[in-house]
């Protein structure tokens, strides 16, 4: 007797697929699914569900199922993958140099001179001096420095 | 960076400038400014000199081991005093403009007009 298609174990696998690459394309881009990844774990979780769910069936029901093998396999890599995504999102992006020697609260902001992007030298001073970019005129009430990692 | 453009008229009615600073080279920069319709102001420090002075060199942070920058974000009022500073603990965490706006709104009776 033909046994059949194991569905869940499928839609189980092509979750976690989706949770593993849609961080870094997709919920990367809004700050509430970027600081905590809760829609990746909701994702994996759904499908660790459908996974168990299909294996059970394989393992249980084998003349009815198919999919032991390959099941094993899905939920293997699956595994790894998640495994490798909490790495990555749980410790690796937690390993920042303390800055224990970065200027404090009440302290003058050190002066510096850097070529912005036309490659027009800029120093601090002519920033607070100008309250936007391209505009001269009355002073700035304040400069927000943004230190970021780079496009590379 | 992109929700600092998002909300850079409400940086623009403060008068606040927004300035952003990595060790990219301004070509690389500008390229990434005009494709995602950046306006603000990037500066580059490939040197890492600046970013050095303020503590925040990442040591082989970048691809293949380069030094860059770590997050972090200084709020500097007119008189060129440093009011409020974000030293993140995890790079997907980062400093909201809404954050920013709150604590330039919160610190501003406290400058006194005549410092």
């Amino acid at each position: 007797m033909k046994r059949r298609w194991n569905f869940s174990l499928w839609a189980g696998f092509l979750l976690v697929v989706l949770g593993l690459v849609s961080y870094v394309t997709f919920f990367v881009r809004f700050p509430i699914t970027r600081d905590f990844p809760w829609a990746n774990l909701l994702l994996f979780f759904t499908g660790a569900v459908l996974l168990g769910k299909g294996l059970i069936r394989s393992f249980r029901q084998p003349e009815l199922y198919r999919g032991k093998i390959l099941g094993s396999i899905l939920a293997a890599v699956s595994l790894a993958g998640i495994g490798f995504f909490s790495y990555g999102l749980f410790y690796l992006v937690r390993q920042l140099p303390s800055s224990a020697a970065a200027p404090r609260l009440g302290q003058k902001a050190p002066d510096f001179t850097l070529s912005d992007q036309n490659g027009k030298p800029v120093t601090l001073a002519e920033l607070l001096a100008s309250p936007s970019a391209g505009t001269a005129g009355a002073r700035a009430n304040g400069v927000l420095l943004i230190f970021y990692r780079g496009y590379w | 960076m992109r929700s600092f453009q998002q909300r850079l008229t409400d940086f623009n009615t403060r008068a606040v400038r927004v300035v952003a600073i990595s060790v990219d080279a301004p070509e690389v920069t500008r390229q990434h400014c005009q494709k995602l319709g950046f306006t603000y102001t990037f500066l580059s420090d490939p040197n890492a000199e600046v970013i050095r002075r303020y503590d925040l060199l990442h040591q082989g942070g970048g691809p293949k081991g380069a030094d860059i920058a770590r997050p972090a974000e200084f709020l500097i009022d007119s008189t060129g005093t440093i009011r409020w500073i974000n030293l993140t603990d995890s790079v997907t965490v980062r400093a909201r403009p809404e954050q920013v706006l709150k604590a330039f709104d919160d610190l501003k009776p406290a400058a006194p007009s005549g410092a």
